[in-house]
């Protein structure tokens, strides 16, 4: 297992972590770039899935754009935006690309969330005179909740582990020190760049798990009932 | 001398590229489905005995999915350089890559779909006397045909997608014609191939839509009179 000792030793070399071609630098790049198409993919999918669940429209849209959205290769938009004209912008066909990507899930998931909740519950709410925004924002949103972040969280997952192509056409991120790796046939290298965006991706998906325990609405109520006993 | 022009121009669509590259089209295109079709037969053929073991020892389960999870999060760039010292510069590389992809979707949806055939089938099959063998080929895996199709497509419609970034290795199927174009700066090139590569997941899912069609005649809902269906479902039994 010569291949895990010279990882080790790759991991645990001052001079790999330092520079701009160095992992602070690229990890730097790498949580930016994630940051920013999450946040760019939240705003735009999650308004559109709860007010499509909340008004019970547009099933056929979010389950066939979570189906195109795996047909599209990822790598082929990336391409295709860097020679169009915005491909002298810097880091947006990067961004573009990802966001395209990462909307599928959060939409998908923050929609089925939406509808998923039990309709004799909405009828209640109804019944007990709240108004259409009312019931979305106290009723539906809160039984929501799980699954809409259970969407957030598969996308950040799957962005951090995707940002990694952005190095193909020469973009930041981890994907540069295997790519790198890759062409100087240093296998410690690539084994030492995957090792860090799969621990990323790894710590991305607990902190959405410890986010969701922690934000949870009917949790936090539960709580709050609870402290004062 | 019109259409030679769109190639001089390098336009985004250029009919003349498709014409004078014809072959190079086609070796791609054949590339990407042999890819794809390996990977997803292979990680049918590892998926399914897997999924049984998490089935029949449940410590097993946790253990076999956490496996795949983890999977997943290797980035398809890092999986198919990992694999470069293993197999050489081969397609074998990429096969390898897709296959341990596909294993996540499959193993977990051919577990969802047998967790959810109803109890009383079994407990009736037993009643017949089939044995564990019967009783899964005959009775289980019929009636988990809908979830277990439903994985399938996911995981082809992916490996479709996936098999793009081959290109890295020149083994990418119509992946090798973008990253081509990208480095020369082919538009016609990136644009065609992407099409095709979308166009082939998107085939790709309707055919096997269809053969879902095919093995779960029962699902079919329509206006057929009940009898008649009654009487299919007869016959699958």
């Amino acid at each position: 297992m010569d291949v895990i000792g010279r990882t080790w030793d790759w991991l645990t070399t001052a001079a790999h972590w330092s520079g701009t071609d160095g992992v602070w630098h690229r990890l730097g790049e790498h949580l930016f770039l994630t940051a920013v198409c999450l946040l760019i993919a939240c705003a735009i999918a999650l308004p559109v899935a709860v007010l499509l669940g909340h008004l019970g429209k547009g099933g056929a849209l979010a389950v066939n754009l979570s189906n195109a959205g795996r047909a599209v290769p990822t790598f082929a938009v990336l391409v295709l935006l860097l020679l169009s004209p915005l491909g002298t912008h810097g880091s947006w066909p990067t961004i573009i690309a990802l966001v395209l990507f990462a909307i599928p899930p959060v939409l998908t998931n923050a929609y089925v969330g939406m509808r998923g909740v039990d309709r004799d519950m909405v009828e209640a709410a109804r019944g007990m005179g709240m108004t259409g925004g009312q019931v979305m924002a106290r009723v539906e949103l809160p039984l929501a909740f799980p699954l809409i972040v259970t969407g957030v969280r598969s996308a950040a997952v799957q962005v951090v582990a995707t940002t990694t192509l952005a190095a193909l056409p020469g973009g930041g991120g981890l994907g540069r020190v295997i790519t790198a790796g890759f062409r100087l046939t240093d296998t410690a290298q690539v084994v030492a760049g995957a090792l860090l965006v799969a621990v990323l991706a790894l710590l991305v998906e607990g902190a959405f798990v410890l986010l969701q325990r922690r934000l949870d609405p009917l949790r936090v109520r539960a709580r709050a009932v609870r402290t004062p006993a | 001398m019109a259409g030679q022009n769109c190639l001089i121009a390098n336009d985004w669509f250029c009919g003349e590229y498709v014409r004078t590259r014809g072959q190079e089209l086609t070796d791609a295109t054949l590339q990407h489905v042999g890819i794809t079709l390996v990977s997803v037969a292979i990680g049918l053929l590892v998926a399914f005995p897997l999924a049984l073991l998490a089935r029949r020892w449940r410590t097993f389960e946790g253990p076999v999915l956490g496996m795949t999870t983890i999977l997943y999060t290797v980035p398809s760039l890092a999986m198919f350089s990992l694999l470069v010292p293993v197999f050489g510069l081969s397609a074998a590389v990429v096969v390898t890559g897709l296959v341990l992809y596909s294993l996540t979707i499959l193993v977990r949806n051919i577990l969802a779909g047998l967790a959810a055939v109803p109890e009383e089938a079994r407990e009736a099959a037993r009643g017949m006397g089939y044995g564990p063998i019967r009783l899964l080929f005959g009775v289980e895996l019929p009636l988990a045909v809908p979830a277990l199709m439903a994985g399938l497509r996911i995981a082809t419609v992916s490996t479709v997608s996936l098999t793009t970034v081959g290109a890295i290795i020149g083994y990418g199927g119509l992946g090798n014609l973008v990253y081509e174009g990208m480095r020369s700066y082919f538009k016609a090139q990136v644009l065609t191939a992407s099409v095709l590569c979308v166009a082939l997941a998107v085939a790709a899912d309707l055919l096997l839509l269809f053969v879902q069609r095919l093995l779960t005649p029962w699902a079919r809902t329509g206006r057929r009179a009940v009898n008649r269906r009654a009487a299919e479902e007869a016959v699958v039994v």
